[in-house]
């Protein structure tokens, strides 16, 4: 069993759900990005590297990424931040597949290993192309976090659920990362055909934007990613309504 | 030539959100029946000829034949309905989603040549349509806004990255994982993940095969030289696929040299590495750390970033050779073709013309099959005409007189 894994089912059986905000690396600072990843609101962080072309991103994330690239923060010196940061909640992080095609997969595991960082998200890499990398992250004790779509067959949901050794992220919605006003109405059905292939956590994210959200998506799942809200007050907000952010998230899943 | 898994040897594949792949496994399913379908293919030929008006002549340029010192040819896709490759294949493409039961189309533009072309094609069957363009690219292709939405297309321009046409790719992506239940999208190039690549050099495949025939009716032989222009790279791949088998054939890409030297360029082939982008692997410009390098290209057209996989491919296996041309180059060539022929030719095969001006004469040293004193003959890839370039090319001449 992987870190992550181990660390997400203790909380589960503690009756928690579980709570994995989203932060781009390197916003709206070094340092203040640095101290969020010791939050202890948090069960896991997931840590956005930046990226170029980020197509699965909507402006939120995608702004956020290029101020990081901008003021000199790539997915390499992201990685190294958060190998530099205090002690915390497990970190796995979101990259687009090219950067680690581009360093090579079992170097690009390595790397992140040694940064202490717990699994990996690559969005653009479906189930079909992703075998060698997962065999490295695994080799390295990574964990492995496939999504699961709206549009995703059962047969897929099946093949892809058993790849995970993390947990299962159930996108809530069709579209790219964002910030809305609702729950999509296909959240719980995408839960209820992962859950009915897999005993892994099962977390719902995009387009999760609130903690009422929250609480609602978590009364099918196991726990909930939140990216652009979360990122919207690491721009425009910083440290403080980031964390009373968290605060408020935490008390709405623990109600 | 491509594999089950949508490979072109190590190139191409499927690298899209999980969200998309039931979208491209039911775009293959769609394709491989329409394409073996013969009614399909017979409505296809049908509006090739009456929407488009195929066949397109291949041209004898005699004038700048004697300026460029070998037999030029000309594939005149500059003639094609709306002025480029490009309607060959969205009509076909529209055809498709219309075969499929989508009602709404979407597509990326660069130069605006494939989104009028798209526009174009969705008018012809009423669909509606959105048009992704980089706002750089709004602003220096005006005439192709306008046109876009005389023919009722919604144009959306986009600021993010370089604001050009990688930057189009993204959101009309965006749009795609979001909409993908009703939607179709209209890829422009042989670009994108599996199927696209092979859906668009099928389409395009006619601009070689006409030539291949049309070259050996007025010469009685093939060509030494196909030269095209690459930026993502349809058009190229449209006309070498007529050539593939003929290995007597030399096949050669131009790509964007750009501001030349160390300076900025679209030349992805000739000087760019192994790479993930709009979910296929291919040659790209990248930074140490993967992040995707700005191109940069005077024609809007070869201002990309990555290329078509099966360029990747044709260029590792060495059956096509790939050069790249400066803008100043392309400026030249652009003039002389104006001059010497009456044809106001797009920024984009001004590329390959400039080929032909710097080592035509070369074409017969090259081959084999003839006596030292007679001259090579070079069939060229006219994708499409400059109307759209004008004020561009006004704008650098005044600036060069001042």
């Amino acid at each position: 069993m992987t870190a992550l894994l181990h660390h997400l089912e203790a909380v589960r059986s503690a009756g928690r759900k579980i709570f994995v905000p989203y932060l781009m690396a390197g916003i709206p600072d070094r340092v203040t990005f640095s101290d969020l990843l010791a939050s202890d609101q948090a069960d896991a962080i997931e840590v956005g590297l930046p990226f170029s072309d980020p197509l699965m991103d909507g402006p939120v994330i995608a702004e956020a990424g290029e101020r990081a690239i901008a003021g000199g923060i790539g997915p390499l010196d992201a990685i190294d931040l958060v190998a530099q940061a205090p002690a915390g909640p497990p970190r796995p992080v979101m990259t687009y597949y090219n950067p680690i095609h581009h360093l090579g997969e079992d170097e690009f595991c390595r790397r992140v290993a040694t940064g202490g960082i717990a699994g990996l998200i690559v969005p653009d890499l479906p189930l079909e192309e992703s075998g060698s990398l997962r065999a490295a992250a695994a080799a390295h004790g990574l964990a492995w976090v496939p999504l699961v779509a709206p549009t995703s067959s059962p047969q897929r949901v099946m093949s892809i659920a058993a790849t995970a050794t993390g947990f299962v992220y159930a996108v809530s919605t069709l579209g790219v990362t964002g910030v809305r006003d609702s729950l999509s109405e296909r959240s719980s059905r995408v839960v209820e055909a992962c859950r009915a292939v897999t005993d892994l956590p099962i977390l719902v994210g995009i387009g999760v934007s609130t903690p009422e959200q929250a609480h609602e998506a978590a009364s099918t799942a196991d726990g909930v990613v939140i990216g652009s809200a979360v990122v919207k007050r690491q721009v425009e907000e910083g440290h403080a309504a980031v964390e009373s952010f968290f605060t408020a998230v935490r008390t709405a899943l623990d109600a | 030539m491509v594999d089950e898994h949508g490979r072109y040897g190590e190139f191409g594949g499927r690298y899209v959100p999980e969200a998309l792949m039931g979208a491209v496994l039911e775009l293959e399913k769609a394709w491989t029946e329409a394409w073996s379908d013969p009614g399909f293919r017979r409505e296809l030929d049908a509006l090739l000829a009456a929407v488009v008006g195929r066949p397109t002549p291949l041209y004898e340029a005699k004038r700048l034949s004697e300026r460029v010192g070998a037999r030029v040819l000309l594939k005149r896709e500059d003639l094609a309905h709306t002025g480029a490759h490009k309607i060959n294949n969205t009509i076909g493409q529209v055809l498709l989603a219309k075969r499929m039961g989508k009602t709404r189309i979407i597509a990326e533009t660069g130069a605006g040549q494939h989104g009028v072309a798209t526009a174009t094609a969705a008018a012809y069957f009423g669909l509606p349509c959105v048009v992704f363009m980089g706002s750089t690219d709004v602003e220096r292709q005006h005439l192709n806004v306008v046109r876009m939405e005389l023919l009722g297309a919604e144009l959306v321009p986009v600021d993010a990255g370089s604001a050009t046409l990688k930057d189009a790719v993204n959101e009309a992506l965006r749009d795609w994982v979001t909409n993908v239940e009703d939607t179709y999208y209209v890829i422009g190039s042989v670009v994108g993940p599996h199927p696209y690549p092979e859906i668009v050099a099928s389409l395009q495949q006619v601009i070689g095969e006409e030539a291949r025939r049309q070259c050996l009716q007025l010469t009685g032989e093939l060509p030494d030289e196909v030269v095209a222009c690459v930026g993502g790279g349809s058009n190229a791949i449209g006309l070498f696929r007529g050539f593939y088998d003929d290995d007597e054939v030399r096949l050669v890409g131009i790509e964007a040299g750009g501001e030349g030297g160390e300076g900025a360029h679209g030349a992805s082939i000739t000087r760019g590495t192994p790479g993930i982008l709009h979910g296929a692997r291919s040659l790209l410009l990248q930074d140490d750390e993967g992040l995707i390098a700005h191109a940069h290209s005077i024609s809007a057209g070869l201002d990309y970033p990555g290329v078509g996989p099966e360029h990747a491919w044709l260029a590792r296996s060495g059956r096509a050779h790939y050069e790249s041309a400066t803008d100043a180059e392309a400026l030249a060539a652009f003039a002389a073709l104006a001059e010497t022929e009456g044809i106001i030719p797009a920024l984009e095969p001004s590329h390959a013309l400039a080929y032909l001006l710097r080592s035509g004469e070369g074409i017969r040293s090259r081959s084999s099959r003839r006596p030292a004193e007679q001259k090579g003959t070079v069939l060229l890839g006219l994708s499409g005409r400059g109307d759209k370039d004008v004020e561009t090319v006004a704008k650098v001449r005044a600036a060069a007189t001042s």
